[in-house]
């Protein structure tokens, strides 16, 4: 019976990984050969899609736009919340109600219903120039803040109130003890509210279709135009996409596993 | 003591930007979609929107529709993810952190590149994938969420006291008892967490139809198509029937988890 039960458990893991990787590691395989379609017989490997992905300008230029764009609204982001979550976590009741439920309609919102209304504040009612760039970055930004704002928080409940009220009894002006003390003390939760935010930005579609320009493209939304579009050469260049970011989602993966156990086995020693 | 409150006043004022920053781009967008949906091209107010959407009957068979895709997706996820989570929290296993991490990893994939590469294997088993819409789209949805559905039960699967399990066993509850009574429970908290996070966008997510070569429509795919031939009346009407729904959904979930933290007390 318990064996029975610990095979069906890991027959069980067996067929979800499968599920989840089976599609990605058949892509990364048929990404270094010449065929067009998965499921085709395969006759000797190439990089032919990793030159096309590297060579082709409108590619490199797509790749390194989204890349711009999540880092540039992460930044913006990171600071807007972290402000924002020590300026509500100090102010009454009401206003950091207020202030924390406003934050919460973006996280539960649909990103369909966020880019549209976006849209239609911005450009069709204020008659902003998508070309500005002005509403794709305020909808990242709309998009990415509240959680950096959600990550500040609880490191802002942890951190020792008496640091700051010590740091200006010594004589530090409110910026100092501000930038000195305080951001220190929150810095793992500005980091981990930034990584999400660029991993939110990287992945987002809705928002950035209704507030872009028109000759502008994230990863998501020429992924999405290539699939409906006929050229081939571009197709299978986005296989090979596919897989330098699925090695660079793990590589990442791995480092932070290993960093944080180290930094965990550190701490233990202390 | 006055140096302390006017410092305090100090750090408050830091809040400004953000606050100014969500009125702006978060409140007034919705107040803008509440104004759009009353009102016609030349911005007369009106029902029109609303009464075409629901004499519609293929906005409504769109509405029925969605939430049939978005129930049947989260069934789905569920009935995958649950056992997993379980397995995972109760393994002895020492590296099973590493398990989870494969699980989850896909979360920072691009998705429309996951669902490339779902959208090929797919044509290479069914060859023309229009000839099984429902059951590609509950695929589609389930590859793209199932993450989301994995890491919150996990979450609240791994917080679970082993005395407690220990204890009913120990008072003659067979497994099944135990499961019933005891884990499952304690895991509604991840379970609605986990809910909210596929139910929503399975409703909404209609790019991953798209790619599937999929004809079929759900909210999120009206918007998408009014948004096409300028027709911001009518869509922000959509926008504003999703957003009632998120509101309910929301409202009820937080019931729920309410409710299941004052029964996990009563149980301690």
């Amino acid at each position: 019976m318990k064996i029975a039960k610990k095979v069906s458990a890991v027959v069980w893991l067996v067929l979800v990984l499968a599920f989840i990787y089976i599609p990605i590691l058949l892509l990364a395989v048929y990404s270094f050969t010449d065929a067009t379609m998965v499921g085709a017989t395969i006759d000797g490997f190439t990089f032919k899609n990793y030159i096309t992905l590297f060579e082709n300008e409108e590619l490199r230029g797509m790749i390194g736009g989204t890349v711009l764009l999540a880092l540039g609204s992460a930044l913006i982001a990171a600071i807007l919340g972290t402000l924002g979550a020590i300026g509500s976590f100090y102010s009454k009741r009401t206003a950091k109600n207020l202030i924390n439920y406003a934050n919460q309609i973006p996280v539960v919102n649909a990103d369909v219903v966020t880019g549209f209304s976006l849209c239609v504040l911005l450009i069709v009612l204020l008659g902003i120039d998508k070309d500005t760039f002005v509403p794709l970055v305020a909808g990242h930004v709309v998009l990415c803040t509240p959680f950096v704002y959600l990550s500040v928080m609880p490191r802002l409940k942890q951190m020792d109130n008496n640091l700051y009220e010590a740091a200006l009894d010594l004589g530090a002006t409110p910026a100092q003890a501000l930038i000195k003390v305080v951001i220190p003390q929150l810095l793992p939760g500005i980091l981990s509210g930034f990584m999400l935010a660029v991993t939110l930005s990287l992945d987002d579609y809705f928002i950035t279709t209704y507030t872009k320009p028109p000759t502008f493209d994230t990863i998501s939304t020429y992924v999405v135009n290539a699939t409906k579009g006929g050229q081939t050469d571009i197709k299978t260049a986005l296989w090979a996409l596919s897989t330098i970011i699925f090695l660079i989602v793990v590589i990442v993966v791995v480092l932070m596993n290993v960093l944080s156990r180290k930094k965990k086995s550190q701490e233990a020693r202390i | 003591m006055t140096k302390t409150i006017s410092l305090r006043f100090n750090r408050k004022q830091l809040c400004i930007p953000y606050a100014a920053f969500l009125i702006l781009f978060v409140i007034c967008p919705l107040l803008v979609i509440i104004y759009f949906a009353f009102t016609d091209g030349t911005g007369k107010f009106t029902f029109d929107n609303l009464v075409n959407f629901f004499s519609n009957t293929n906005t409504l068979g769109t509405l029925l529709n969605s939430i049939a895709i978005a129930v049947v997706t989260t069934i789905v996820c569920l009935a995958i993810a649950y056992p997993v989570a379980y397995i995972l929290a109760r393994s002895k296993f020492k590296r099973k952190y590493v398990l989870l991490m494969l699980l989850v990893l896909p979360m920072w994939i691009n998705f429309t590149l996951r669902i490339t590469a779902l959208k090929e294997i797919l044509s290479a088993i069914e060859g023309n994938l229009a000839m099984y819409p429902f059951l590609n789209t509950v695929i589609g949805m389930t590859y793209d969420f199932l993450p989301f559905m994995i890491l919150p039960l996990y979450t609240s699967l791994s917080k679970l006291d082993k005395s407690l399990t220990e204890a009913a066993e120990d008072l003659g509850a067979n497994g099944f008892t135990v499961f019933m009574r005891v884990v499952l429970p304690l895991s509604v908290p991840g379970i609605i967490s986990g809910v909210t996070m596929v139910l929503l966008p399975s409703m909404t997510n209609y790019v991953v139809l798209d790619m599937l070569y999929n004809s079929t429509y759900i909210m999120g795919s009206l918007i998408g198509s009014f948004f096409a031939v300028y027709d911001w009346n009518n869509g922000s009407m959509i926008s504003l029937i999703l957003l009632i729904i998120i509101f309910i959904i929301t409202l009820v979930t937080n019931r729920f988890t309410n409710d299941s933290e004052t029964t996990g007390r009563n149980l301690l």
